[in-house]
């Protein structure tokens, strides 16, 4: 039996009005934020199913841009996002499709810039979410851990130099997750952590060859 | 010794009776053990929610704003116009859990801040029926963040067998067991016993299973809004019952599995899907279309 809390029960404090439609919306965004980690110039989103059909009424296109600038879930503002300033700086559009093998919930952040990334994700119930993808990729995240994002030539080692360093550190791995474009080529690796990376161990990873992209996504706050 | 495997209800109650303490301080003990938290830490937590709660009162008495779609968001304003020529039948407490219960609601879909307790569409009734019999017991705030606990402590028993979502098992597990918590939280207040808070939500829940989450146009409105007042309402009829020693015949644990297995039976159309019920009336069909602009 899972070890379920309580205070998941009586929280989030939210702006309405759906938890998976407009709270999720927003966490989707914070965490796409978060991995892109740079400004964008132009952010494409893409919503599905039940999201591209009944996001107006949920205002499910506000929270997604809400989390994109860095709004929190309980932020009043996200009800007039499209007039804050931080909205004008960017550019934005929004799409929406229909494609049953996709989550009911599901969204695509495409971001435009100094770097182009793809980023996407799922609202899966009760304001939790899960981002699937980035690029190519496959990944599996969901903002409660504090996650370690990397992209790496396929050479032999490289989890065990990582975890290696994380090891020394004294922290706990809560799920591994890795996958590749192809023998030697592109791949992926998604580390969930239970405790957190100073500067310092983020500096030694980073300097680990055959590194193309190192994201530290903290954990969502609510 | 600090009981943590409290998955089901008999469970709580057994830990309840051998620690000799109240549902609030087992939960709590609990809570503050697995999260790693001191247990001011976790009341601080609901403390939190509990102010937002009353925060979303304050704010949706004084607004009649209509939401993104404009079908709803003037009912609590229209309530207390009414209640200021005539008082409610049931009296001042009435009139307090029926305007609160609006208030947060339509605060809900007009993008304003709520606490999802246990859901959004749900968010009404548990702050409705802490906040007024609070007020007009004169209820302290530590007692009103015990209720809370209480409220949560029961959504989270459930929680391990059904997901409250109406996709998953219907309305039922929204503000079904929105009027369940409620039930616990407001036998506490009134005194109730550990058998009797445990009772009141079992009957509660009992008279709800089979409600069933057909959300015109797709959206947390019609019928949601106003099932809000109503089944804070429901939760109090529990309650008094319970207090006057009126046993549920079906134990709560069962009363669950019931709840389990009818989510598991309703047909997905009823399930937050929109596609069969009030969604698919003549007249939500015109306003999906009006809305929607097919």
């Amino acid at each position: 039996m899972p070890q379920t809390s309580f205070i998941d029960i009586i929280t989030p404090i939210m702006v309405g009005p759906s938890s998976s439609h407009t709270a999720g919306a927003v966490r989707l965004g914070l965490l796409a934020r978060n991995v892109y980690d740079a400004r964008p110039h132009k952010v494409t989103f893409r919503l599905y199913n039940s999201y591209a059909q009944t996001g107006f009424g949920h205002g499910t296109d506000k929270g997604l841009l809400a989390g994109v600038l860095g709004l929190a879930v309980d932020d009043v503002r996200i009800k007039h996002v499209f007039d804050l300033p931080e909205a004008k700086q960017i550019a934005y559009e929004f799409e929406y499709l229909e494609d049953f093998n996709r989550h009911p919930n599901a969204v695509d952040f495409i971001f435009e810039g100094d770097l182009n990334m793809f980023v996407a994700g799922d609202s899966v119930g009760a304001g939790e979410v899960v981002i699937r993808k980035i690029n190519d990729f496959t990944v599996k995240f969901t903002g409660k851990f504090n996650t370690l994002l990397l992209v790496y030539r396929d050479v032999p080692g490289m989890i065990s130099r990582v975890t290696k360093l994380i090891q020394e550190r004294n922290i706990n791995i809560a799920s591994l997750h890795c996958d590749r474009y192809a023998k030697g080529e592109e791949a992926s690796m998604c580390i969930c952590l239970d405790g957190e990376l100073d500067e310092k161990i983020l500096k030694l990873i980073e300097g680990i060859e055959n590194l193309y992209l190192v994201r530290y996504v903290k954990k969502l706050e609510h | 010794m600090i009981e943590k495997d409290i998955n089901s209800f008999e469970q709580l109650f057994n830990a309840c009776k051998i620690a000799n303490v109240a549902i609030y301080k087992v939960a709590q003990t609990r809570e503050a053990y697995l999260s790693e938290k001191t247990e001011d830490e976790v009341r601080n937590i609901v403390k939190r929610s509990l102010d937002a709660m009353k925060e979303a009162v304050r704010t949706g008495l004084k607004s009649n704003e209509l939401s993104l779609s404009g079908m709803c968001g003037a009912d609590c304003e229209r309530l207390q116009k009414r209640f200021a020529k005539k008082h409610a039948v049931f009296g001042k407490t009435f009139e307090k859990i029926t305007t609160y219960a609006l208030a947060t609601s339509e605060e809900n879909l007009r993008m304003g801040k709520i606490v999802a307790c246990p859901t959004a569409g749900s968010c009404g009734i548990v702050p409705s029926v802490i906040i007024a019999v609070s007020e007009d017991f004169d209820i302290p705030e530590e007692k009103q963040i015990n209720a809370l606990i209480i409220a949560g402590e029961v959504g989270r028993i459930i929680s391990n067998k059904v997901s409250l979502a109406g996709a998953v098992a219907g309305c039922q597990a929204e503000c079904g067991v929105a009027s369940a918590m409620s039930a616990g939280a407001v036998a506490y207040l009134l005194g109730g016993s550990t058998r009797q808070i445990l009772n009141a939500v079992a009957l509660a829940m009992k008279n709800l299973l089979g409600l069933t989450c057909d959300p015109v146009c797709g959206l947390v409105e019609i019928p949601c809004v106003k099932r809000n007042p109503f089944l804070a309402v429901h939760a109090i009829t529990a309650v008094e019952l319970a207090l006057a020693d009126i046993e549920s015949k079906i134990p709560l644990d069962e009363i669950i599995d019931a709840l389990e297995q009818t989510g598991k039976l309703m047909s997905p159309t009823l399930k937050e899907s929109s596609q069969a019920g009030l969604a698919k009336t003549k007249t939500a069909i015109a306003l999906e279309n009006k809305l929607f602009k097919k």
